[in-house]
């Protein structure tokens, strides 16, 4: 047996590479549940009545899709470009900071709408400059962003610690480490009636397509593909490695910033040490299930949502361990790899 | 045939997809015999090579060595029979020592020591039987490509070859390492080892080998003894029709478009290219000859907009510079070439349309406010592959299923369709089949005649002399002075290559 590379890849194998991945990770997990003394089959059962079973769980899932696909994007859209960005975590939280802080301070002064714009591009610009720094350090000394970008994330949380128990403390909160909360008035508006989900979910959406546009309709998508896939090549043909490779950052980080104002401002309405369930981890899962695709990023985001939200009610009912989600995923991402290695190559005897 | 087969190939299939690359190709190699196996590229030369070594099994037919079937697959059962195989692309470890690569895989794991006296003696035994002299502690990353080349072989030796399979040897080496393999080649055929080359350059087979094997599109064609042929008939097999390279006419120069005026570039304190001048006139053709590693690709990416001059001036059509970009480049009108054309010329995972427009997507007509015009792309791709008649293409084609010769031909394409001014060529023709080259130089000697000045780089002597007007050695970063091509002859264009010429390099 042997590995060929295949010339072409079908675009049912495309499609199928992801589903079976899925199918394949399940019945691994399902070994672990069986092993935890539960039929996986009802406990996949409870999965999927507990991320869809009524309004609420449906609504639950949808608000942990949302910033998964912001996360998710920033990853994909990184990766594509040869940018191991795996900061999306402290990018999410500097981000959310930010937008705590302006929360509390600014609808004081300028109207509430345009308060939330300001407050959203301010998360954006909070997570996009804390990217710059590790690549500017890899364009310029050749520094592995791969490291930096990791190490930041603790940085930033223990940044987050500091500010949440000193500076920004909230005064009325017992003395929990919480921060200053953000007021009425900024909070996003409401998707649907008595639920938490926020029409963040809309702008992740909407940023999806604005990045799938990008990515497949202009110049620079095109060039920072070029650049991605083949640096020579590229700057053979005149594009500017370093310059695309800081728009690309500017986009990654923007989107985990973006994500992380967007959770603050549309959920929690301050920020807390356990803001994010690792959001910026998840969402490299999430980017590379959806092969790097920004569409593809909505639809495995929902499904990693599903995964964790569905996982808590099973835990619930079946006393099965909730970190079953973790394994799934996990393994989702070891299968899909696999899997991809069979949309680019064929078995021969 | 009268000697004794050591190595019989019977009715080879083997299938990729659609593609059949070898059909049912029956193959018999005697001992002492040099065969040398002739075919373009994509003929499936190196695809029976794999079957032969185990790399790929066949889906019919089988392999004999010495009597005894070999099973298919099984590369260790290839090598235990005594079939040594130096491939195209080495397969070395530049980190370890050239004793420490020979002897790796052939000692179990389980062994405490290491027997490197015996080994070393045994190596030295071989390289003094064959003439292959390398030291056996120097560390392969520091050798030259031919030196490597001979580890490889001594590898293939050392583990008691019998029956050695190269696969196109040559194509890295400059003519005096070439030469010597051949020597080296024919001692070992001498003393009753048996040789299998394979190759599509016609002068080595004709040079070296014993009997030609000559495979297109997957089946053997023809075979012939090599006293009893010719270039000629050689070539008519191998490309399936007469093939006639172009042929420069005379024309008179224009004004000066590209001149360089002691141009100097370093590379960590060292000078890689060392006061260099030339000039490159409309509608002449400048042959750059060297030996590879010379310089060559510090000129090409100078000449590309790549790399600027650490001093000294460059001058194109009168405006004066320390070094261009490839945008400032690309819109005066320069056809680039490059010198490798998957890593530098083409993105592989890209489309071809794509990759057609890559350099010029912010000109008007392929893009407007950021948005790329993928219609008028695509047919610019449509044109550029129905005008230099790039096969096996859509403009979505995937760029890295062309073969070697269509991507130099969309490259070449893309530049040429938009009558440039001028035109560096860095080994345009490297790797590419008769067909193929022939095509190339037809497409540089018509933009010569339409005007174009041409900057050709290129470690292949015959086409230089074929191509240029003028032509200059490259030599340790330094260029010789310029030639006139019409008294420039053979053996004094060689000793100018190892840097020897008359005078100091004059700009």
């Amino acid at each position: 047996m042997r590995l060929e590379r295949r010339d072409n890849t079908p675009l049912v194998l495309m499609i199928a590479a992801p589903v079976v991945a899925v199918v394949i990770a399940l019945a691994l997990s399902g070994v672990l549940i069986a092993l935890a003394g539960v039929n996986p089959l009802d406990a996949y059962y409870e999965m999927v009545k507990g991320a869809f079973g009524s309004r609420l769980s449906i609504s639950e899932t949808l608000t942990r899709t949302t910033p998964l696909i912001l996360t998710g994007l920033a990853a994909a859209v990184a990766f594509r470009a040869r940018l191991w960005n795996i900061g999306g975590e402290g990018q999410l939280y500097l981000g959310a900071l930010v937008a705590a802080w302006l929360g509390h301070s600014l609808a004081s002064v300028v109207p509430g709408p345009l308060a939330i714009v300001i407050i959203l591009l301010a998360g954006m610009v909070a997570g996009a400059l804390l990217l710059l720094g590790p690549v500017i350090l890899r364009i310029r000394l050749g520094v592995d962003e791969v490291v930096t970008t990791l190490i930041l994330n603790f940085i930033v949380l223990l940044f987050v610690s500091m500010m949440i128990e000193g500076p920004l403390k909230d005064p009325l909160a017992f003395g929990w480490p919480q921060s200053v909360p953000v007021d009425r008035e900024v909070l996003l508006p409401k998707l649907l009636e008595r639920s938490r989900l926020h029409i963040g979910l809309l702008v992740a959406i909407f940023a999806a397509v604005v990045v799938w546009v990008v990515q497949s309709r202009t110049v620079f998508g095109m060039e920072t593909k070029a650049a991605g896939l083949n640096p020579k090549a590229a700057s053979f043909a005149g594009i500017k490695l370093g310059k695309t490779l800081l728009a690309v950052a500017c986009i990654s980080g923007g989107l985990a910033g973006l994500a992380g104002a967007i959770e603050v401002t549309g959920l929690k309405g301050y920020v807390t040490l356990d803001l994010s369930p690792g959001y910026g981890y998840s969402g490299i899962v999430v980017a590379m299930l959806a092969g790097l695709n920004p569409i593809g990023v909505v639809i495995t985001a929902v499904f990693v949502a599903i995964v964790f939200v569905g996982a808590d009610s099973m835990s619930r009912a079946l006393g099965v361990p909730s970190f079953i989600a973790d394994v799934i995923v996990s393994i989702s991402l070891l299968t899909m790899l696999v899997c991809l290695l069979f949309t680019s190559y064929r078995v021969r005897r | 045939m009268t000697l004794e087969p050591v190595l019989e190939l019977t009715n080879i299939t083997k299938r990729f997809g659609d593609l059949v690359a070898n059909d049912s190709i029956s193959l018999s190699l005697g001992k002492g015999e040099l065969l040398a196996l002739l075919g373009e590229n994509g003929a499936g030369k190196t695809t029976l090579m794999n079957i032969l070594f185990g790399h790929y099994t066949a889906d019919t037919g089988d392999v004999r060595a010495f009597g005894q079937l070999l099973p298919p697959g099984k590369p260790r059962a290839a090598i235990e029979a005594g079939i040594g195989m130096v491939h195209q692309h080495f397969t070395l470890a530049g980190n370890l020592s050239v004793l420490d690569n020979i002897m790796i895989g052939t000692e179990g794991l389980g062994h405490l020591r290491t027997a490197r006296r015996e080994a070393e003696t045994k190596l030295k035994t071989l390289s003094e039987r064959f003439g292959l002299q390398v030291n056996p502690n120097a560390f392969v990353s520091e050798l030259s490509v031919g030196e490597r080349q001979r580890v490889e072989i001594l590898k293939a030796l050392y583990r008691d070859a019998r029956v050695l399979i190269l696969d196109e040897p040559t194509a890295v080496l400059t003519r005096i390492e070439a030469d010597q393999l051949f020597e080296t080649l024919r001692d070992m055929t001498a003393s009753g080892l048996s040789v299998i080359f394979i190759s599509h350059k016609l002068g080595e087979v004709m040079a070296a080998s014993n009997r030609v094997v000559i495979l297109r599109g997957g089946r053997t064609v023809a075979e012939r003894q090599t006293a009893k042929t010719d270039r000629a008939e050689l070539a008519e097999l191998m490309v399936g029709r007469r093939v006639v390279r172009p042929v420069r006419t005379d024309q008179e120069p224009g004004r000066d478009i590209l001149t360089a005026k002691n141009v100097s570039v370093l590379e960590g304190g060292r000078k890689i290219l060392d006061t260099i001048g030339f000039r490159v006139r409309a509608g002449e053709i400048l042959g750059i000859i060297g030996v590879s590693g010379n310089g060559q690709a510090a000129l090409g990416q100078l000449t590309s907009g790549l790399l600027a001059a650490d001093s000294g001036t460059l001058s194109y059509d009168g405006h004066e510079t320390k070094g261009f970009s490839p945008h400032m480049l690309v819109r005066a009108g320069t056809g680039r070439i490059p010198e490798d054309r998957n890593t530098e010329g083409a993105v592989g995972e890209m489309a071809i349309w794509e990759n057609s427009v890559l350099e010029r997507i912010r000109e008007s007509r392929f893009s407007g406010n950021g948005f790329v015009k993928r219609a008028a792309c695509r047919n610019y791709a449509d044109e550029l592959i129905e005008r230099f008649d790039i096969r096996g293409a859509t403009p979505d084609t995937g760029t890295r299923q062309l073969s070697g010769g269509n991507m130099q031909k969309m490259i070449l394409g893309r530049n040429l369709a938009s009558s440039p001014n001028l035109i560096i060529a860095n080994q345009p023709t490297r790797g590419l089949d008769e067909g193929a080259i022939a095509a190339v130089h037809g497409e540089l000697l018509e933009a010569r005649k339409a005007g174009a000045a041409v900057l050709l780089i290129s470690e292949d002597l015959d086409e230089v002399l074929a191509l240029s007007d003028t032509i200059q050695a490259i030599f340790k970063g330094r260029l010789s002075a310029a030639v006139p091509a019409a008294q420039a002859e053979s053996r004094a264009i060689g000793l100018m290559m190892a840097g020897i010429w008359e005078g100091e390099n004059a700009a």
